[in-house]
């Protein structure tokens, strides 16, 4: 990658020289040299963070030993060195580990820009996460004082003994949990989006044809579907996909085979891009586990299961008061779900593990929460006795071990599993219950939602608004979960490979529009919010791929 | 058109009445003229026994054979497998090939068994082979895993040895008989937790062999962690998957019942093991219980007016290998769950639209070849007069890379038998 750093700051160009060029050239040239800016900033970003990593100590061991080999002269040192990487794999390692980095990263905006603009650009924005959290603080705190349990304490010996033998079925305890209330469930959440305002905007009191009608009142961008038929081009009719077509009527030589083909291939050149591509048309159940890996750049290295034992040792060694809020929720939803109620050891393991990480707690840079900070006992306000609460900065809500639970089926091996929920929670998850002005960002996908549905099914959006059943307030819970528990665990998986193929939690606002779309007739009869929830109550029989293609490319615009 | 179908029953169960009532037949007593009777195994013994039993007419059908005990007592399945497996070596046929160490290739799948008291003695010698391991003895005749233990001594079954030598000569009741088997320590663990499957297979006639095998079949799962520990044997919450036992632990959870649908397994099974292996295992277990129908076919009374729904339980051990450990005649009708009572009202109904074609009167003289239209969430799993007729003898077990086994209720199904592609 060469980099040409330009001599001149962004937004002067030509000072130094001025002749008298087209302003269309100047307008141009400008625009490339803020790109280069961009991207030299961008690519010092990159090796910035890459320094710190596993894999540069790995590269560099790997420099040091190649000098043994014939092959490496010293006149091209560098030259035979960087060849030696290209053969060997290891530039393809590096290339997924800055792919990574693209992916989860947002752009720099502007170099002076503070670090709050990372997290969220518009100020309306973070005040309202800052007093949403104020609120979910003041819950946990209160529940805390009610029931007289510390935050955290550490566990006495036998405690902790007792714990290591029980740790593979954690299901079996039964702890008094009936005082335990989730910190929030996503309804309330919803409440909270509904009163979303951005100050410096007044569309007027006048109501027309462009009034949104929905619950979500802020001006965000959104795509509709023809932008959005250009952003999931590969859903498009033409292209064959896993979910259609390797159903029961299509011989498996007209796709699926072939599709199998190439997924092997990509598997063994060890392409996070490549797999990122492929996977957008799905991926074949048993190439899906190493797959997933391949794209969230997951290599299972021994300090990786070093790294899980050592948070499964925090967790037997101090207790948590979230640690209740956990089990409360795994018993709540995942061990009454069909399909997810055998797993329900491994989400102990997963989720208790994971409020101890504290490497989660680099998201929050690009996270608009803040991970809440409590302070030692009697230093209150002095922060050098400020601790991060939980360690991970994550609180649970209702519904939070759903996340976990379908990865149980793709991986059996807990650190595994381990890496690959925190892997995708860092990227994905972590935006469903934020709120932030991204396009993947929940306030986003809500709005996207309805003015899909606004736009492409007016009738259906204004007979539900009349009847008091605003769409979002039953499609909400399926967004904030990314559908899981709501759909059959094969589909969902479906919905996840677009997810990770397109790098974008839009996909889950579309099939929500979709649903709608599908029942829209049974939708038109119903006269209570009540009637129209249970119209939408079971969606475990949908097909997920099909829905989405019908409708946006088949949806008449 | 004939009038309406008159049937009884002597098992109340909703879904069985249910399904009646919807086409429309008629409910009758005994001792009235009936077309359609769903008898309970006990009254199919008095239809067919030779003091108390009657001829049935043509327009009468049975959902019972009169000697399926020859299939679904764990005595007599273990003992007519084990005759046609010696019947096929001495034939040559290279179904029976064996391994190195003796052991059958492809009709390896009921763990060993030794009935008791009568094969005492070849039990311990089996037994002392490998003292470490554990057996399971079941009563032949009881269901809904009632008398069952397990032991790991010879002294915790003491009793069939004194009796044994003291009475050989004196004919055991069916009661106090017993069957022994190399309990399968290595069951494969999901969750940590040990299942079996539950599959129904309806039988429609012996000879020729013509089977159907339910896209719906279910994982019973237990509720406590397993454990191979000596321990914990006596703990039937580990080791036993029946509903009729597991529904009483204390983790029994009424929403799910501790049940997952096949089409979970093979989900579970492709993502974490790779399509192959799965494919291999679903095709082996077809083959099992194709294989144990043939096995007692030749004994079986194949009387027109019987067909027959079976309730297969099977083990899949940790090297996928899956084990026949018993047949149901009357497998359980109860719902344990809301699932669950869609699903075997569904079973009750297709098998209806199969058994009695059209829901019009039988006629037992009919081929008993329905329509593909009909099956409903049946597939075919055998069918020998297709298989006979397809000519030229086929591959024995031709696994191609396109064989179709069931992918989650998936069959390439022309009318052919498609889930088997040997004979």
């Amino acid at each position: 990658m060469k980099c040409h750093r330009p001599r001149v700051g962004p937004g002067r160009p030509f000072s130094s020289c001025w002749r008298p060029v087209p302003a269309a050239w100047r307008a141009r040239a400008g625009e490339m040299l803020q790109e280069e800016s961009d991207l030299s900033l961008l690519i010092a970003q990159i090796v910035q963070k890459l320094k710190g990593s596993n894999l540069y100590a790995q590269l560099e061991r790997q420099a040091w030993a190649s000098l043994q080999r014939p092959e490496i002269r010293l006149e091209s040192l560098k030259e035979d060195i960087k060849e030696f990487f290209k053969i060997s794999g290891w530039e393809k390692k590096l290339q997924n580990a800055v792919y990574s980095e693209l992916n989860v990263y947002p752009l720099p905006s502007h170099p002076a820009a503070p670090p709050e603009h990372l997290k969220e650009p518009l100020v309306y924005m973070r005040k309202a996460q800052g007093s949403w959290e104020k609120r979910i603080l003041k819950s946990l705190n209160s529940m805390c004082t009610e029931l007289s349990i510390p935050l955290a304490r550490k566990r006495p010996v036998g405690q902790q003994k007792e714990l290591l033998n029980k740790w593979n079925e954690m299901g079996t305890d039964e702890p008094d949990l009936s005082l335990f209330r989730p910190v929030y469930a996503p309804k309330d959440f919803l409440e909270v989006l509904i009163n979303l305002r951005n100050p410096n905007y007044e569309n007027g009191d006048s109501l027309s044809f462009r009034t949104h009608l929905g619950l979500i009142q802020v001006p965000l961008k959104v795509k509709d579907i023809p932008e959005l038929k250009e952003c999931f081009v590969e859903l498009g009719l033409n292209i064959g996909q896993l979910g259609i077509d390797d159903s029961t009527q299509v011989p498996p030589e007209f796709f699926e085979n072939e599709h199998v083909r190439i997924g092997q291939k990509v598997l063994a050149e060890q392409d996070s891009a490549a797999a990122q591509q492929y996977i957008r048309q799905g991926s074949p159940t048993a190439l899906r586990a190493e797959l997933w890996a391949l794209i969230l750049n997951i290599s299972s290295q021994p300090e990786d299961l070093l790294y899980y034992e050592q948070l499964k040792t925090n967790v037997i060694q101090h207790d948590l008061l979230v640690d209740s809020l956990i089990y409360k929720d795994v018993k709540l939803t995942a061990s009454n779900d069909d399909y997810y109620f055998v797993f329900e050891d491994y989400l102990y393991q997963v989720l208790l593990c994971f409020s101890r990480d504290t490497s989660v707690l680099g998201h929050f840079a690009y996270n608009s929460a803040s991970p809440p900070k409590s302070y030692i006992r009697g230093k209150l306000g002095l922060e050098e006795y400020a601790v991060f609460y939980p360690p991970n900065g994550v609180i649970p809500f209702h519904g939070f071990s759903m996340y976990v639970a379908p990865l149980c089926f793709l991986y059996h091996e807990p650190y595994k599993l381990y890496q690959t929920f925190r892997e995708m929670y860092v990227r994905f998850f972590f935006r469903l219950h934020s709120i932030s002005s991204h396009p993947s960002g929940i306030v986003s996908l809500c709005l996207l939602f309805e003015t899909l549905l606004q736009t492409y099914l007016p009738q259906l959006f204004y007979h539900l608004r009349e009847i008091g059943a605003q769409p979002l307030r039953i499609s909400f819970k399926w967004m904030v979960r990314a559908f899981s528990g709501y759909l059959a665990t094969d589909q969902l998986l479906l919905l996840w490979d677009r997810i990770l193929g397109y790098n974008s939690l839009e996909v889950l606002a579309v099939l929500a529009a979709a649903v709608f779309a599908f029942r829209a007739v049974n939708l038109m009869e119903v006269t209570s919010l009540a009637a129209a929830e249970a119209v939408l109550a079971d969606l475990s029989t949908l097909k997920v791929m099909p829905l989405l293609q019908i409708f946006l490319f088949a949806t008449v615009t | 058109m004939a009038g309406k179908v008159k049937w009884v029953t002597d098992i109340e169960k909703s879904v069985l009445i249910n399904n009646f009532e919807k086409r429309g037949w008629v409910q009758v007593t005994e001792s009235e003229d009936w077309n359609f009777y769903w008898m309970s195994v006990q009254t199919i013994r008095n239809v067919f026994s030779v003091e108390t039993g009657y001829r049935l007419s043509d327009d009468q059908i049975v959902n019972h054979f009169p000697n399926h005990y020859e299939l679904t007592r764990k005595d007599l399945m273990v003992k007519n497998i084990k005759r046609y497996r010696k019947e096929l070596e001495k034939e040559g046929s290279p179904l029976a090939e064996k391994d190195e160490n003796g052991k059958y290739l492809y009709l390896d799948f009921v763990p060993v068994t030794y009935m008791l008291p009568a094969d005492y003695n070849l039990f311990v010698e089996e037994f002392r082979k490998s003292p470490s391991s554990t057996w399971i003895m079941k009563p032949c005749g009881k269901a809904q895993g009632k008398g069952i233990f397990l032991i790991n001594k010879l002294s915790q079954i003491k009793k069939w040895s004194r009796d044994s030598k003291t009475s050989s000569f004196v004919s055991q009741s069916t009661k106090e008989a017993y069957v022994i088997s190399l309990y399968i320590n290595n069951p494969l663990l999901i969750g940590g937790r040990k299942f079996d499957l539950r599959l129904y297979v309806l039988v429609s006639t012996y000879r020729p062999l013509r089977c159907y095998m339910y896209k719906l079949g279910f994982c019973r799962f237990c509720t406590v962690k397993y454990t191979p520990s000596t321990s914990e044997l006596d703990n039937m919450f580990v080791h036993l998957t029946n509903v009729a036992i597991q529904k009483h632990g204390e983790d029994y959870n009424h929403i799910h019942g501790g049940k997952w649908t096949v089409s979970n397994l093979r989900l579970y099974l492709e993502s974490t093991r790779g399509r192959e292996v799965t494919s291999k295992l679903f095709d082996e277990i077809h083959w099992i219980i194709v294989q144990s129908l043939k096995a007692v076919a030749p004994v079986m009374n194949n009387d027109k007016h019987c067909f027959e729904c079976y309730g297969y339980d099977i083990i899949i051990d940790d090297k996928l290998k899956p084990w026949l450990i018993e047949v149901n005649a009357s497998p359980s009708l109860t719902s344990s769950t809301a699932n669950d009572r869609i699903l075997k009202y569904n079973l009750i109904n297709d098998t209806l639209n199969i058994a009695v074609p059209n829901g019009e009167i039988p006629d037992c003289k009919w081929n008993k070849a329905p329509p593909k239209e009909v099956l409903g969430n049946y597939e075919i799993l055998y069918d020998e007069e297709l298989a006979q007729g397809d000519g030229a003898d086929r591959e024995l077990r031709s696994r191609s890379g396109q064989t179709p086994g069931p992918k989650g209720g998936r069959s390439r199904d022309t009318g052919r038998t498609v889930l088997t592609t040997w004979k």
